[in-house]
């Protein structure tokens, strides 16, 4: 028996080839702009602005690497991205962290501590989902201001993880649904309390739910634009933040390879945490909807 | 003060009531079974007892004190699910002694009472193996280790076998019965095969909408089911029930009723002063299959045997015994025979139908009146 005769559907050599074929092009057609900033980032600014974008270094130099991390003037000093970069870590963690735990733990109760109205709830926290950014920025700023967090990176990380929470807890609830209520019942008779069965029982199994949570919330938060600008400080920047005013910045010449560092550097991160938990991304997205 | 009372419970959920007035009280040692069909009540009522859902109404009592409010992890029960319930991120071990672990009790002690019951079950090789790499009654095994290692005063089982297949089940059958000597404890025991139910009880309750309709010894409900409803969902093949009419034919009371050929038939019935009251009435005869049988078959002697000549519509062979479906009252009636003298359909056939064993439902109210 070979392969092919216990597959389902069976495709031709030549449909084969075909199908590969339109899967290259497209990954080419997708990789291109990365690879071109790469190609960019590598070379010296004579290159670029005298040549052909397409064509590789004659030259090859880390430099433009090195000013986009930490020499080009993006503030008042010449910092290079470095301490924004960091900025978005000290947002990031935190944020993602609390907006997942919380998330688990607002699907733990709404599925295994029913109550009234929960499904009212529910329906609210999903409705936040659903709300655009833009509608949130006046009142956010107007809470940032009364509690005095305007301006700083725990600002930024209390307004992620507002808005990040409709989407864990959705994430959580329908995982949590399909999870076997009567473990739960089991570890209550054997003496565990609220946040026992939570940690001992339910979070261990939550792996591939934590890691979409994780994703979602990472890149979308790294990602962010809108609410850095809007909501942080020089010295609470983010990197996305940072990076625009590097581009933006109207003094001197266009730094075109260091602008291309830059990019890549603030892509880094959410291309590393997508290569690492990217397949069981799939996979938490798709449990639930099948039972075992 | 029995061991365990529930007095007067009722529950309802948002929608409606879905039990009613629950009376029970067992004594230390019993084994109660539940029966009943498929949402009636049962699952929820061992809930109640274990504290995993409140009552709308009435209390639950065990050795005497009242624990309507204790939680369940302190009313000294434990209970068997049956998905098995087992956590699917620890061991065997680490679910067996999980229980332990959150009553702090301390390792040491854990470990040997780990040890004896692993002995006890035979699941000791099984120890360090997470459930999704057992079977079916490795689970069940497990289950039940979980429930023994804690030393409660009451085993609740929810449907325990009944993700087993059939022969599986029978072995866990006569080992819960031999745990159940060996350790004198008190269970109840939620099932919807009725063989378990017979086999394992010291009492069965028969639910239905949410009631008791009976509460008896295996044998009482067997032989004297209090209603139709008990009568036909208790015993397999269920009790046969013949449409007749109580009449006074020379002043014994009879059974009228019709054969096979729509003849008029009369049989004797046996307690006839208690159905003195109901002459002229209709009621339904009910004759468990093992009092219908071949006239040749020898029946206790003295009993009161009317034999009657019927015609044979069906034969069902079972291994050991046949079962003959013949014709009363305009119904078919199930026989159970000895195999060595099977007949063929259509054949005539003396049946012998044993009067004492015979029960009497008044066919309006659906009580046993005799
Ligand atoms: N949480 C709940 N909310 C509303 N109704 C419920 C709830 N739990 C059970 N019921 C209803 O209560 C009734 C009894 O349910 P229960 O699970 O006790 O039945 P059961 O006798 O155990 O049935 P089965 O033999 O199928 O397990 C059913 O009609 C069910 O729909
Ligand atoms: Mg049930």
């Amino acid at each position: 028996m070979n392969a092919a005769a216990d597959h389902p559907i069976h495709t031709g050599r030549f449909a084969l080839a075909l199908i590969y074929l339109t899967l290259l092009l497209f990954a080419l057609f997708y990789l291109l702009p990365f690879g071109i900033m790469l190609v960019n980032s590598v070379k010296p600014l004579t290159e670029i602005t005298g040549g052909n974008m397409l064509a590789l270094p004659t030259v090859w130099t880390l430099q433009p690497w090195r000013e986009a991390w930490s020499l080009a003037q993006i503030g008042v000093q010449p910092t290079g991205l470095k301490p924004y970069f960091w900025n978005s870590v000290k947002m990031v963690v935190p944020a993602v962290l609390l907006s997942t735990l919380l998330g688990a733990l607002n699907g733990y109760v709404l599925t295994k501590w029913r109550f009234k109205y929960d499904t009212l709830v529910f329906g609210l926290m999903l409705f936040s989902c659903f709300i655009p950014f833009q509608i949130v920025l006046i009142p956010m700023a107007r809470i940032l201001g009364v509690t005095g967090l305007a301006g700083s990176t725990p600002g930024l990380v209390l307004v992620h993880l507002v808005y990040g929470l409709g989407f864990t807890t959705l994430y959580f609830r329908n995982y949590y649904q399909a999870f076997p209520t009567e473990l739960v019942r089991a570890a209550q008779i054997d003496g565990a309390g609220f946040f026992g069965i939570f940690r001992r029982i339910l979070l261990p199994s939550s792996g591939p739910i934590i890691v979409v949570s994780v994703i979602w919330q990472f890149t979308n938060i790294w990602n962010d634009f809108l609410f850095g600008a809007s909501f942080a400080d020089y010295d609470s920047f983010p990197m996305t933040v940072a990076l625009n005013n590097l581009v933006q910045s109207s003094t001197g010449v266009k730094e075109y390879n260091v602008h291309f560092a830059g990019a890549i550097l603030a892509s880094l991160p959410t291309l590393l945490v997508y290569i690492v938990a990217g397949r069981y991304f799939v996979r938490g997205l798709i449990a639930g909807s099948v039972k075992g | 003060m029995s061991f365990l009372s529930v007095s007067g419970v009722s529950k309802s959920f948002g929608g409606g009531q879905v039990l009613r007035d629950i009376n029970i009280d067992l004594e230390q040692g019993e084994f109660l079974v539940l029966v009943g069909p498929s949402g009636c009540g049962k699952s929820t009522l061992l809930n109640i007892i274990a504290g995993l859902e409140s009552a709308t109404a009435g209390d639950i009592a065990i050795e005497g004190r009242v624990v309507n409010d204790v939680h369940p992890s302190k009313r000294n029960i434990a209970m068997v699910f049956q998905s098995y319930a087992l956590y699917p991120n620890m061991s065997v071990a680490g679910n067996i002694t999980f229980g332990l672990e959150m009553h702090k009790i301390p390792k040491p002690e854990r470990e040997r009472r780990l040890k004896e019951i692993a002995d006890l079950l035979q699941i000791a090789p099984l120890l360090n193996r997470k459930p999704r790499q057992l079977s079916g009654g490795q689970r069940q095994r497990v289950a039940m280790g979980r429930a023994l290692v804690r030393q409660p005063s009451v085993f609740l089982f929810d449907e325990p076998l009944s993700n087993l297949d059939a022969k599986l089940r029978v072995d866990m059958r006569v080992e819960i019965k031999k745990l159940y000597q060996k350790l004198g404890a008190t269970m109840i025991y939620v099932t919807h095969d009725q063989v378990e139910a017979l086999t394992l009880s010291t009492r069965i309750a028969v639910m239905n909408h949410g009631v008791i309709e009976q509460i008896g010894a295996p044998q009482d409900i067997y032989d004297a089911p209090a209603n139709l409803f008990v009568a036909t969902f208790i015993g397999s093949p269920a009790m046969n029930l013949i449409d007749a009419t109580v009449v006074d034919a020379g002043g014994k009371l009879c059974a009228e009723t019709t054969d096979a050929g729509g003849a008029c038939l009369r049989l004797a019935l046996a307690s006839a002063d208690k159905l003195r009251g109901h002459l002229g009435r209709r009621i339904l005869l009910g004759v468990r299959p093992e009092a219908l049988t071949d006239s040749r078959s020898t029946m206790a002697a003295g009993a009161r045997i009317e034999t009657v000549n019927n015609r044979v519509s069906l034969v069902e062979m079972t291994g050991a015994d046949i079962f003959v479906t013949t014709s009363f009252g305009g119904r078919d009636c199930v026989a159970r025979m000895p195999a060595d003298r099977a007949p063929r359909p259509g054949d005539s056939v003396a049946f012998a139908l044993n009067m004492d064993k015979a029960v009497v439902f008044d066919a309006d109210t659906s009580e046993r009146i005799a």
